[in-house]
């Protein structure tokens, strides 16, 4: 186990590796000059020659890129170009929000999600069934920002129950803040509950046809004890993979959330790094999700043997 | 004589046969039958935009701003008096086009890197690493960096999502080279002294058509996803061309009193994304079997 760990863990630097490498080296695959590409079309020769100074480009690339990977692995992201404040110190006066709103739509969709496949999966072909057939059809068809509007249009804008934008931090009360988030993390569900409750009741139909569950059902245990105790265990495998997969969808969703509902949290970070071109954000933003996603598929993956056993490294 | 008459009656079967099988198949197959109707219709509303009572999707017209779905202006008209009904037909132009070059390129790229990968162990896990890598990075987020990088314009959404996309199928065409090169029968075609190309063309494409097929169109539709998502937040077609994603950005600012410049467009990119996830998972229980279980 110990072994598998580390090899794992190895396993992971590569692979982040590579994403340093992308992140740094986009800038520097298109044609043109890097700092011109930064500024824009409208900047003067003095803003484009003090970007130049600010990226090192008077400087070979892969001493560039030393130099960049040994700030990033300090915790230095290096200064926006637009405010000229670090980039570390903007990411981390954004993160409440986005972290709230990960976590809170995190625990939705498995709420939603798991019970839902193994009633689908019990149900089989039933009309809970064609329900979640239908539902995880319209997640994957229905475009965040789309329902993002569609929920708030019926919910904050006629029926008024929730506020239609904005966020309040959780210093402001518990209450308010969750009231805050209800809607985006709703929308962000729907398609990670979708994509949940299909792993799910594929994974269940594949455990419901084992013999020991037959045993199970002649020796007369309740359908709630066999599903959730004797089935799901073994299921567990495929669903806690998608949970750990599908968080990288969930990221990209929560850019374009934010915007519809105005939270200020990365993602609104993103987008307003977009329009002033500002690029060490951008790649900040992306380096931090991508280490995030990495990560919480590493312990996912070592999570396994915890979640069955049988399974040994 | 009496061959005349039978060859008649063979082809009035045969005619009568055509359209039947058509039908039978289309029942028995109705997620292919609806997809492929719905996507249908979407293609022939934009392709056939300039004869279904549109006028210039660009033109602005200042005296009649906001104005609500009426028989002059079926869908309303947005914040600069645009006709928003010729803009949505005109839009679906760019929105399907941006989808299906980008499922072609995606496949395209993909295959080729897959089976460079699986052919070869040290630039497989080279490769793969890369593609790993690639994976890594939340695929929006990707496409704001590249998009961010390389300026807004169609040409560049296509290579974003091309980028962003292929290594998804890389690793999809990898996986089945990789066991269909474990069949005997691809060992008895070494064995026969049958040349590289030979076995890759003969041998392991026609293994690989039925999923790439399959994959090319849910990349289709998150091809068209992620254009959405770009243009809304404002890193993917320009202003200037517009597309669905681009309509709804335009409507964001005033959605809660206008709520028809959002849900209009959403309508036809949904019923559209609807129509390319039916035929992929139709195409899939269709020809490839061994996926239909899963996701």
């Amino acid at each position: 186990m110990l072994i598998y760990a580390i090899r794992r863990v190895l396993m992971a630097i590569p692979v982040m590796g590579v994403v340093a490498l992308m992140v740094f080296g986009l800038l520097y695959i298109t044609p043109g000059d890097p700092a011109m590409v930064i500024a824009g079309d409208q900047a003067t020769p003095d803003q484009i020659a003090r970007i130049r100074v600010s990226l090192g480009l008077d400087q070979p690339p892969y001493i560039r890129f030393g130099t960049w990977i040994w700030q990033v692995l300090r915790g230095d992201l290096g200064t926006s170009i637009f405010s000229n404040q670090t980039v570390a110190h903007m990411i981390d006066q954004r993160l409440e929000p986005t972290v709230s709103l990960l976590i809170l739509s995190i625990v939705i969709s498995i709420s939603a999600g798991v019970p839902l496949g193994v009633a689908a999966a019990w149900k089989k072909g039933k009309a809970v069934d064609r329900a979640l057939s239908i539902f995880t059809t319209a997640g994957f068809s229905i475009p965040v920002f789309v329902a993002g509007y569609a929920l708030a249009f019926v919910f904050a804008s006629n029926l008024h129950w929730l506020p239609v934008q904005g966020f309040t931090p959780i210093a402001d009360g518990f209450w308010p803040f969750l009231r805050s988030l209800i809607l985006p993390a709703v929308t962000l569900s729907l398609v990670y509950s979708a994509v949940i409750a299909r792993v799910t009741r594929a994974a269940m139909l594949e455990v419901l046809s084992q013999d020991y569950i037959r045993t199970a059902q002649a020796k007369g245990v309740g359908p709630m004890l066999i599903l959730f105790r004797h089935a799901l265990k073994n299921a567990a495998v495929p669903v806690v993979t998608i949970i750990g997969i599908g968080i990288a969808t969930l990221f990209g969703a929560t850019v374009v959330t934010e915007n519809v509902f105005a939270i200020p949290g990365l993602g609104r970070l993103t987008v307003d790094a977009i329009l002033h071109r500002d690029y060490p954000i951008i790649q900040g933003v992306v380096l931090l999700s991508s280490a995030t996603y990495v990560l919480i598929n590493l312990i996912v993956d070592l999570l396994y043997t915890l979640v069955d056993p049988r399974i040994s490294y | 004589m009496s061959a005349v008459g039978d060859f008649s009656v063979v082809a009035i079967v045969k005619d009568a046969r055509k359209p039947s099988r058509f039908f039978r198949f289309m029942r028995r197959n109705p997620e292919i039958a609806w997809g492929g109707f719905l996507l249908a219709l979407m293609a022939l509303l934009s392709v056939a935009a300039p004869w279904l009572g549109t006028i210039d999707p660009r033109a602005i017209s200042t005296a009649s701003r906001l104005r609500p779905p009426s028989a002059e202006h079926w869908f309303g008209t947005d914040m600069l008096g645009r006709d928003l009904y010729s803009r949505v037909l005109y839009g679906g132009r760019i929105s399907l086009t941006i989808g299906v070059l980008s499922a072609a390129f995606s496949a395209l790229f993909g295959t080729a890197i897959g089976l460079m990968s699986a052919f070869g162990s040290v630039l497989d896990a080279v490769i793969m690493r890369i593609m790993d890598g690639i994976m890594s990075i939340p695929a929006v987020l990707l496409a704001i960096a590249l998009m961010a990088v390389a300026g807004a314009s169609v040409q560049n959404v296509i290579l974003a999502v091309t980028i962003v996309e292929s290594p998804r199928v890389a690793r999809l065409i990898r996986g089945i080279v990789l066991s269909l090169k474990q069949q005997p029968y691809v060992d008895a075609a070494i064995a026969a002294g049958s040349s590289m190309p030979k076995i890759v063309i003969r041998h392991l494409l026609p293994g690989i058509v039925g999923p790439l097929i399959v994959q090319a169109t849910f990349v289709w539709a998150t091809a068209m996803m992620l254009e959405a998502a770009l243009s809304f937040i404002g890193a993917g077609t320009p202003p200037s061309i517009p597309s669905w994603g681009n309509i709804m950005s335009d409507g964001k600012a005033l959605w809660q009193v206008k709520p028809f410049l959002i849900f209009i467009p959403a309508g036809f990119l949904s019923v559209t994304l609807l129509a390319v996830n039916l035929l992929g998972d139709g195409l899939r229980d269709l020809l490839d079997p061994r996926l239909s279980k899963g996701i």
